[in-house]
């Protein structure tokens, strides 16, 4: 039934462009793209406005009105420094919608070129690398990241690099296959009976038809890049103080818990989740998309 | 299948070596002089000289590399910097606790995952579906020290159900280590769960729309019977390995829950040694954990192999 | 059981439709037919016609999105509409059972036969032995020889034609009223199909089933059934016994359709094959008048105006055309083309291929994938490949192209030049000279790019030529292809399969190529447009003067097509010589057995030789003579020790076998006459 020949269109390209537009139009159908896409659209929102909007200054310090729980003046309550904690909240969201990104597009990039030319050149290289692709990813992402941080030191910039390149192999398997699988498809043949030259190929003809499952990838790493910033963070290896970021500030006064200072924790791990959860809903509709 | 199982067996050991190489090259090339990113950046270069002296690192790489090697594969892991003892009694010790927490939670997550996956499959696209797949994404995805600080507040401080500590006395028998352990797994299950339900429920579906599935309901069979003999089977041979793959997740997951949970585990010792700069003692449990892993997923592997008629008895096409 | 005058099958006024999107498609419209108590009845179609929905919808199982929106279906008298859950299941276990295409899949990998058989009797209450022993009977009713083994065995174990007669012995177990194959043969080799096809038969008289056949294949539907319904978009069109209708058909489309297929000896210099022009309409499109009236030659205002009622021609004969006297005369469709002038028995070669081996190393063992080949090719002529799976046609056009490195000990020469075996080494001039058309145009054509690029980066490449010029020479080659100017700005996948083909064979053509290999390019094809595209290539190859290596499992298409002829098996070189003589005799014996394969659609059939066992792998050939293990004129030990010799059957015409060309030419001749004689 699916062999039906489809109707031929009579404008140049048009069709190409509605049937891209059809699948936007699903995506942005689908409640789970726009719920999480709204999610993050309010956390960059705060990461670029953030410090303009917030009620309190979040880096002041009020002595008198330490660990105060949440009041009409003190939304989500104070920290032990007394800093207003719903303020350092809705701040804290720039440090890790800095690092979290970046470090995804230098693992896309990296893992990406990687990949293609794993997989369509293959050779002892491809064998080499894939091995200790393998080996590399023997290790917890946090773990390698740990060490990694502990012989080069903590600062935002090798947090960034760190998490690039201990997710660039993942990235690299994911393209390095979907490579492999196209590479067989007979059009690279043809490209090749033509005399196309090895970049030609790998960029003009496959990257295109890899590129979907390279943005799907590329979506689910950066949740997981969240994930890995935050525990980093939490553990101390992550983003330094003075930072309002949520990781952070859980690592600083998760000891408070016993007291019963659940504030100083409670909002700034279900923004954390928030932020996770919805780029991952956003991840989880593109693949939805593409699939259907 | 033998011939199966050597091939997979020499892959575990160039993998292990590997991994011992890129382990190394971190902990030895990538901080460029081992004495002054142990002491940090202000202190006295002759101590630094004699730092490295001491540990060994002023010596040609190829030599330490060899040094370690030899050690570790004899079980000398080295002697940790900070405590001036042998490391691999700590490594075995931390390792055995983690993996009791590691094993309790892959005892819960498991069943719950394959059936959370089969009956997500076998109400696709129905709200039970969406529920299970949402959800469980959206489980998997928050970091393990999130969901356990919300689960510490729920049962440990509002509830009071469960100890905050997983560290069980001393001499407490298996049900209240397991009542210790609980409230530390349940994260860990929290993040697996989503998993192992994602790759069941699509082994599921294909199996479900599969031609060996229309053949065992045109025999007349019942809907169950068929699915039972016929698509779960095949449905679970996948999961086998994912099974394998998300234990290197558990024991990095391991890092932030032990730190969190107080657990003395391979997690807070790596944890520990990376505060204290502590290199051999970060080497060993790093090397280990990634073994643990490696020998995990051969485990897998064979049992993947062996169960699956197409590898253990070759042949066909 | 029913008493034996209700019919095994009755399906009256069915409609099937799907929910897609929201919307309600409706694939069979109103569609009724009869299968009497042990009769063979046939439904053919190409793709889209619904005939495949119809199969489901007789046992109950369609896709989840499908419903039975009208009609009835009674099997052996019971109405399967109104059933509920656990009455379904009995039908199934007792009195309906179905076969499908590709048995791989059919059967569970993880389960020994034994146990997926045994299952079978399981809703008639037998204990596991008894089940067992009574499978293994079974599986020596379906002639497998030693079914003990086989019962211990997982399918992945067994050759495709070993596990479809597993398929044929599960369904039959049961003792069924009405047993329904559903492409049962699409996919397999010739010489297995007609194993299964022989079997079928065989086994029908022995059971007394009812068969519905489902084919895209009118060999297949005129091998094994009485009776035929032809479908043509969900609608039953013409209706009667096999033999008349193939004989003569009284519905334009079957009359097409079976102008469209080249059969009986046609051969290239007769003139292009009909095809119907046009496409499907799209399930979802309202049809006012005849559904086939937008194709139909013989189409007026009545037919665009008030569908036809299926007209009873008498005898069991019905046609849903408003003319059906008129179907015989059909106009011709196709308006005289050129055809290539036959080439010059003297003329230089242009390809020549000598002693060409290629072995892949495997993990632990070797694959001669392509044996000691050697023939040659001249500018315009036309070469056919044969041979079944594991014949090593494609590498040998993969190594022909350059895509593969051959062998050291081979050599290749284009123009009596020697020409390097790999691509890379090769001259631009002697790169372009060589391209290729796939099988499978989904794959062919990058999907991320417009028809334009497509074949415009082709010209760029291989003709060398830019801007202005290149715009140029790609509107000449689309029309030179008939490939509409508005497709050029579309992607692959919104055209159809005949228009894809296109658009791969204006890009093998772009850079005026010497020699084109065509793997297979019309399988993936529908047989209307099939012929289109064979007319395509004549034309081109009298207008260019290209010489072609025409791979093909078909034998009517190769024939149709090809000047010469070369026959492999197992990666060797059986038989070449001129197509005529090839077709005539004396052959090789495999050659023989492959053309007596074939299922003719007039029911003439050749002479019948079948092959025994299965086809040995490539990777442990057998010794002496490749063929020998299921040679039906295998003469003794010679042939099992000697690699056989090259025998001289007349002019460019080679056979490589033990026995002398005479002794062939007696015993086939003697062949043919006893099968003459019998039938």
């Amino acid at each position: 039934m699916s062999d039906a020949p489809l109707p031929l269109v009579a404008s140049d390209g048009g069709a190409a462009a509605r049937e891209r537009r059809e699948r936007l139009r699903v995506l942005l159908r689908s409640p789970t793209f726009l719920v999480g896409a709204a999610i993050i659209l309010f956390w960059v929102f705060c990461a670029l406005f953030g410090e303009a909007v917030v009620p309190l200054d979040p880096y002041a310090d009020d002595m008198m009105n330490y660990l105060m729980p949440p009041s009409a003046e003190h939304w989500f309550g104070t920290d032990q420094l007394g800093r207003d904690v719903f303020s350092r909240v809705i701040v804290g969201s720039r440090d890790i919608l800095t690092v979290a990104p970046l470090a995804t597009l230098i693992s896309t990039l990296a893992g990406a070129a990687l990949g293609l030319v794993m997989g369509y050149y293959r050779g002892w290289a491809d064998e080499i690398l894939s091995r200790v692709i393998d080996a590399m990813l023997a290790l917890p992402t946090i773990v390698i990241a740990l060490l990694a941080l502990v012989a080069l030191g903590t600062s935002t910039i090798t947090v960034v690099l760190v998490i690039g390149f201990t997710f660039a192999p993942i990235i690299a398997k994911t393209v390095r296959a979907a490579v492999l699988a196209e590479r067989e498809v007979e059009y690279v043949a043809a490209a090749e009976l033509r005399r196309e030259s090895g970049l030609y190929v790998m960029f003009i003809e496959i990257l295109p038809n890899v590129a979907a499952p390279i943005l799907v990838e590329a979506t689910i790493r950066l949740g997981y890049a969240i994930f890995a910033v935050a525990t980093l963070s939490f553990i101390g290896f992550g983003i330094q103080p003075p930072s309002p970021d949520w990781g952070l500030s859980i690592s600083t006064n998760y000891g408070l818990l016993t007291g019963g200072y659940w504030w100083t924790v409670l909002f700034d791990s279900l923004a954390i989740a928030s932020l996770v959860v919805a780029v991952n809903l956003v991840a989880d509709a593109m693949q939805a998309a593409l699939h259907d | 299948m033998l011939k199966v199982a050597l091939r997979r067996f020499l892959l575990f050991v160039l993998t292990l070596w590997l991994l011992s190489i890129i382990v190394f090259l971190a902990s030895h090339v990538l901080p460029g002089n081992v004495g002054r990113a142990m002491l940090g950046p202000f202190a006295d270069p002759r101590a630094v000289d004699q730092l490295n002296h001491e540990l060994g690192t002023d010596r040609p790489l190829l030599a330490q590399y060899a040094d370690w090697l030899g050690g570790f594969v004899q079980g000398d892991m080295g002697d940790s910097f900070a405590m001036r003892q042998p490391v691999a009694p700590f490594v075995w010790n931390a390792l055995g606790n983690s993996l009791r927490l590691a094993l309790l939670a892959l005892v819960l997550v498991v069943p719950l995952g394959i059936l959370g996956g089969v009956l997500a499959a076998l109400f696709v696209g129905r709200p039970l579906d969406r529920v299970i797949t949402v959800g469980g994404l959206s489980a998997a995805v928050v970091p393990e020290f999130i969901s356990g600080i919300v689960l510490i507040l729920i049962f440990g401080v509002w509830l009071k159900w469960l100890p905050l500590s997983a560290a069980a006395p001393a001499d407490a028998g298996l049900l209240v280590q397991i009542k210790y352990l609980l409230l530390p797994s349940i994260p860990l299950v929290l993040v697996l769960f989503g998993y192992i339900a994602r790759m069941t429920r699509a082994g599921m579906i294909e199996a479900l729309d599969s031609d060996y599935m229309r053949t065992a309901m045109l025999k007349g069979l019942k809907r169950s019977t068929a699915i039972r003999r016929h698509a779960l089977r095949n449905a679970l041979l996948p999961t086998i390995s994912v099974v394998a793959t998300q234990t290197v997740y558990l024991l990095g997951g391991l890092v932030a829950i032990e730190v969190l949970f107080h657990y003395r585990g391979i997690g807070s010792l790596i944890y520990t040694a990376a505060q204290k700069k502590d290199f051999p003692m970060l080497q060993a449990a790093v090397l280990v954990v990634g073994a643990v892993f490696i020998l995990a997923s051969l485990a897998a592997d064979l049992i993947y192999a062996w169960l699956n008629p197409r590898i253990r008895l070759g042949g066909g096409e | 059981m029913t008493d034996a005058t209700t019919p095994a099958l009755a399906v009256e006024d069915l409609s099937v439709s799907y929910r897609v999107r929201g919307g309600e498609r409706q694939v069979v419209h109103g569609v009724s037919f009869t299968i009497g108590r042990g009769e063979a009845y046939g439904l053919v179609g190409e793709s889209g016609c619904g005939k495949s929905t119809i199969a489901y919808a007789t046992v109950g199982y369609l896709a989840r999105n499908g419903q039975i929106s009208g009609g009835r279906i009674e099997v052996a008298g019971r109405d399967l509409t109104h059933l509920s859950g656990d009455e379904l299941r009995h039908l199934r276990a007792g009195a309906v059972s179905m076969v499908y295409q590709d048995p791989g899949r059919a059967l569970n990998p993880s389960l020994k036969i034994g146990r997926q058989m045994a299952e079978v009797y399981e809703p008639l209450g037998l204990g596991r032995r008894e089940a067992l022993s009574r499978a293994a009977e079974m599986l020596q009713r379906v002639r497998i020889a030693d079914p003990r083994r086989v019962l211990d065995r997982y399918p992945h174990q067994l050759s495709g034609g070993m596990q479809q007669r597993v398929c044929i012995a599960m369904a039959l177990a049961i003792n069924p009223a009405l047993l329904i194959l559903d492409e049962p043969t699409t996919g397999l080799d010739a010489t297995v199909e007609a194993e299964v096809l022989d079997l079928v038969r065989q086994l029908r008289a022995e059971f007394n089933t009812a068969i519905l056949c489902i084919s895209h294949n009118l060999g297949v539907i005129a091998t094994l059934c009485e009776r035929v319904g032809v479908l043509y978009a969900g609608t039953m069109v013409e209706e009667g016994t096999a033999a008349e209708l193939f004989a003569a058909p009284r519905h334009p489309y079957t009359v097409g359709l079976l102008r469209c297929l080249p059969q009986r000896g046609r051969r290239k210099d007769q003139g292009p094959l009909d095809t119907i022009p046009g496409f499907l309409p799209a399930a979802d499109l309202r049809i006012d008048g005849c559904v086939f009236a937008d194709r139909c030659a013989l189409a007026r205002d009545l037919c665009r105006t008030t569908p036809p009622p299926l007209f009873d021609l008498g005898d069991g004969r019905r046609s849903r055309c408003h003319f059906w006297q008129e179907a015989p005369d059909l106009p011709r469709t196709e308006p005289a083309l050129p055809t290539p002038a036959p080439v010059a028995a003297d003329a230089p070669p242009l390809l020549g291929v000598e002693h060409l081996s290629k072995t892949f190393h495997m993990k632990g063992h070797s694959l001669k994938a392509v044996h000691d080949v050697s023939l040659q090719l001249k500018a315009g002529e036309t070469l056919g490949l044969v041979g079944e799976s594991g014949s090593g046609k494609t590498t040998f056009a993969r190594l022909l192209l350059g895509l593969v490195a051959p062998d050291q000990e081979g050599s290749l020469q284009l123009d009596g030049k020697p020409l390097p075996g790999l691509l890379d080494r090769r001259s631009a001039a002697e790169g372009k000279a060589l391209q290729i058309v796939f099988q499978n145009p989904d794959s062919a054509l990058n999907r991320a790019h417009a028809v334009r690029r497509i074949i415009g980066r082709a010209i760029g490449k291989l003709a060398g030529l830019f801007g202005a010029a290149r715009d140029e020479r790609l509107l000449e080659l689309t029309r030179a292809v008939r490939l509409p100017d508005r497709t050029l700005g579309t992607k692959p996948r919104q055209l159809s399969g005949g228009l894809k083909q296109r658009v791969a064979i204006a890009r093998a053509f772009a850079g005026e190529p010497r020699l084109v290999v065509c793997d297979e390019p019309t399988s993936a094809l529908d047989v209307s447009v099939q012929s289109a595209i064979l007319n395509l290539f004549v034309e081109l190859q009298a207008k260019r003067q290209v010489s072609y290596i025409f791979i093909s499992h078909d034998l009517g298409v190769v024939r149709f097509l090809a000047d010469r002829i070369a026959v492999l098996y197992l990666g060797r070189l059986m038989e070449v010589g001129p197509a005529e003589q090839v077709f005539s005799g004396p052959q090789h014996p495999y050659t023989e057995a492959l053309l007596s394969a074939v299922p003719s659609i007039d029911g003439r059939r050749a002479t019948r030789i079948r092959l025994s066992g299965e086809i040995p792998s490539a990777s442990d050939p057998p010794k002496g003579c490749v063929f020998h293990t299921r040679c039906a004129r295998k003469i003794g030990r010679i042939c099992e020790t000697e690699e056989p010799p090259l025998a001289d059957a007349g002019p460019g015409h080679v056979i490589h076998c033990h026995i002398p060309v005479e002794e062939l030419a007696r015993l086939q001749a003697a062949a043919a006459q006893e099968s003459a004689a019998s039938s």
